[in-house]
């Protein structure tokens, strides 16, 4: 077995109105439910706003603080879930979950992105 | 005894290379390794082969020997615990004679190299490099890119099968449909790269004609339920009959209507349209076939005049209705222009989001001359040289220029 790493991409805008947000939390937390049943969640959740990121780099010996995320541009990692998975066709299988769980009634989709770690674990 | 020539030796590497790839891939789990053990095989065989003859079955001899090959690397650099259990996996899975004959060791690899989480141009390096056993070098020059980078985009590729654990198994009765579009997209691109080159001097290049047919007819063989992988077969054999009269003896590029039928491949054409007859009568029509279809009723036509354009026509709405696209649409209204006239077919290409396609510029120039507006036909005709990359193309268009005034 693999694990892997799901992302979700949001865009830093301000958040959709409650009624839809719980929507998408009760989607996503059904998603994880399934994930446990199936044996397949190792660990996750959603994250902060970028704002709230703090970046840490070792320069010339002196250790450097900045405020904000560290990657430039409008759309950050929202949260993540690491799922066990026996390959991609089944990981990309609960990624397709993931990524209905996390769109809009109406809006656009958010990108999800699938990426694997390295080594093998237990099944 | 006697020898056998290089000849045949090339032969049994075209035809074998992939099945053996696929089947040491399976056997040892690794796509690098399986390369290597069948190259290491097909070495040994050009040594032998010239002074002992082809064994009986050159394939099973170069299965055994590059899984042997796999053996004895696994072995020599059995430094680490998990190659040592490897190659006793390798050691217990004696493959049987048998089994060495069944096909669908291909069919899983070539789902693995179509693999939708590849980009489409990794995809088809994979597949002519696995499947087909062609070269990087090769590869990267039918592709005009160069080598270095074609050699860069394979590892990537291979590295993430391996690493992102894409499978090496056939998809599900459920997802196949899904699955098999990119792997007729492959296909189908390997062979329209060869057929009408987008770049490059010479207009058909047929060595990727060639694979993509041998493709088509592996997929054939191993999926004939599969309507559009029939069809698929058969519009590039019925694209491929008509390929020696595509160009004239200079080198030329000769259109469609003036094409010496003569000179068609009659084989080609009765293999093609009989596909597309069985295809008609199980009516589950889809792009592939109906474009099979359109070829197939111009085969039919002994002068281009005897053309059945209502038929084509008819097709044409058809694949419209199916596959909607502004290429479709474009090809279409060709269709339009022998049916209703050149005028009604100029309003259908208005609305076409075309613009950077030299063959819209083409076509519209043509109906343009057609109708006397000569003056916009050679702005027309100028736009469509502008586009072309095929130096073939670019005279033949030219040429036409020329003829306006």
């Amino acid at each position: 077995m693999k694990l892997y790493l799901l992302s979700v991409y949001q865009p830093d805008a301000d958040p959709p109105p409650p009624e839809l947000l719980n929507k998408v939390m009760r989607d996503v937390d059904l998603w994880t439910q399934e994930l446990k049943a199936a044996g397949a969640w190792v660990f996750g959740g959603g994250l902060h706003p970028p704002s709230t990121a703090t970046v840490l780099r070792l320069q010339d010996g002196k250790m450097l603080m900045t405020d904000g995320p560290f990657a430039e541009g409008k759309e950050h990692i929202g949260g993540f879930t690491i799922i066990k998975a026996r390959d991609l066709d089944s990981a990309l299988e609960w990624g397709r979950k993931f990524a209905r769980a996390v769109t809009l009634p109406g809006g656009p989709g958010l990108p999800i992105e699938v990426r694997p770690f390295q080594g093998e674990v237990e099944s | 005894m006697t020898g056998a020539p290089a000849a045949e030796i090339e032969r049994v590497f075209r035809e074998e290379y992939g099945r053996a790839v696929a089947i040491l891939i399976r056997l040892c789990g690794d796509i690098g390794l399986a390369e290597e053990a069948v190259q290491d095989a097909f070495t040994a065989a050009v040594e032998r082969w010239p002074s002992t003859g082809l064994p009986p079955s050159p394939a099973g001899w170069i299965i055994a020997t590059a899984r042997n090959r796999a053996i004895d690397r696994f072995r020599r650099e059995a430094s680490r615990e998990h190659r040592h259990a490897q190659a006793a996996l390798l050691s217990v899975r004696e493959p049987q004679a048998e089994e060495a004959l069944v096909p669908d060791d291909r069919l899983l690899l070539i789902f693995t190299c179509c693999h939708p989480a590849l980009a489409p141009g990794a995809q088809v390096a994979l597949t002519l490099r696995l499947l087909g056993g062609l070269t990087t070098a090769e590869i990267a020059r039918a592709f005009l890119v160069p080598e270095p980078t074609m050699a860069q985009r394979l590892v990537r590729a291979k590295g993430k099968i391996r690493d992102a654990g894409i499978p090496y198994r056939i998809p599900s009765e459920a997802d196949l449909p899904e699955r098999l579009q990119p792997v007729l997209a492959v296909v189908y691109l390997i062979f329209n790269e060869g057929y009408a080159a987008s770049s490059g001097d010479r207009l058909v290049r047929e060595d990727l004609c060639a694979e993509a047919i041998r493709l088509g007819r592996v997929l054939a063989q191993l999926i004939p339920d599969e309507p559009e992988v029939m069809g698929l077969l058969a519009l590039m054999l019925l694209l491929e009959s008509r390929r020696a009269s595509r160009t004239s003896a200079s080198g030329e590029l000769v259109p469609l209507p003036d094409q010496d039928r003569g000179r068609w491949d009659l084989a080609l054409i009765a293999e093609g349209q009989g596909i597309v007859r069985r295809c008609l009568r199980r009516n589950q029509p889809g792009p592939y076939q109906i474009q099979a279809a359109i070829n197939a009723v111009h085969s039919d036509a002994p002068v281009t005049s005897a053309t059945d354009w209502r038929q084509i026509l008819q097709l044409y709405d058809q694949l419209v209705s199916l596959a909607p696209s502004p290429v479709v649409a474009l090809n279409r209204a060709v269709a339009v222009a022998e049916v209703e006239g050149p005028d009604a077919a100029l309003g259908l290409l208005d609305g076409l989001d075309l613009d950077g396609y030299r063959l819209f510029h083409a076509i519209r120039a043509d109906l343009l001359r057609r109708l006397g507006r000569t003056a916009e036909a050679a702005r027309a005709y100028e736009a469509a040289i502008a586009r072309a990359d095929n130096a073939t193309e670019r005279r033949f268009l030219e040429r036409r220029l020329e003829g306006l005034s």
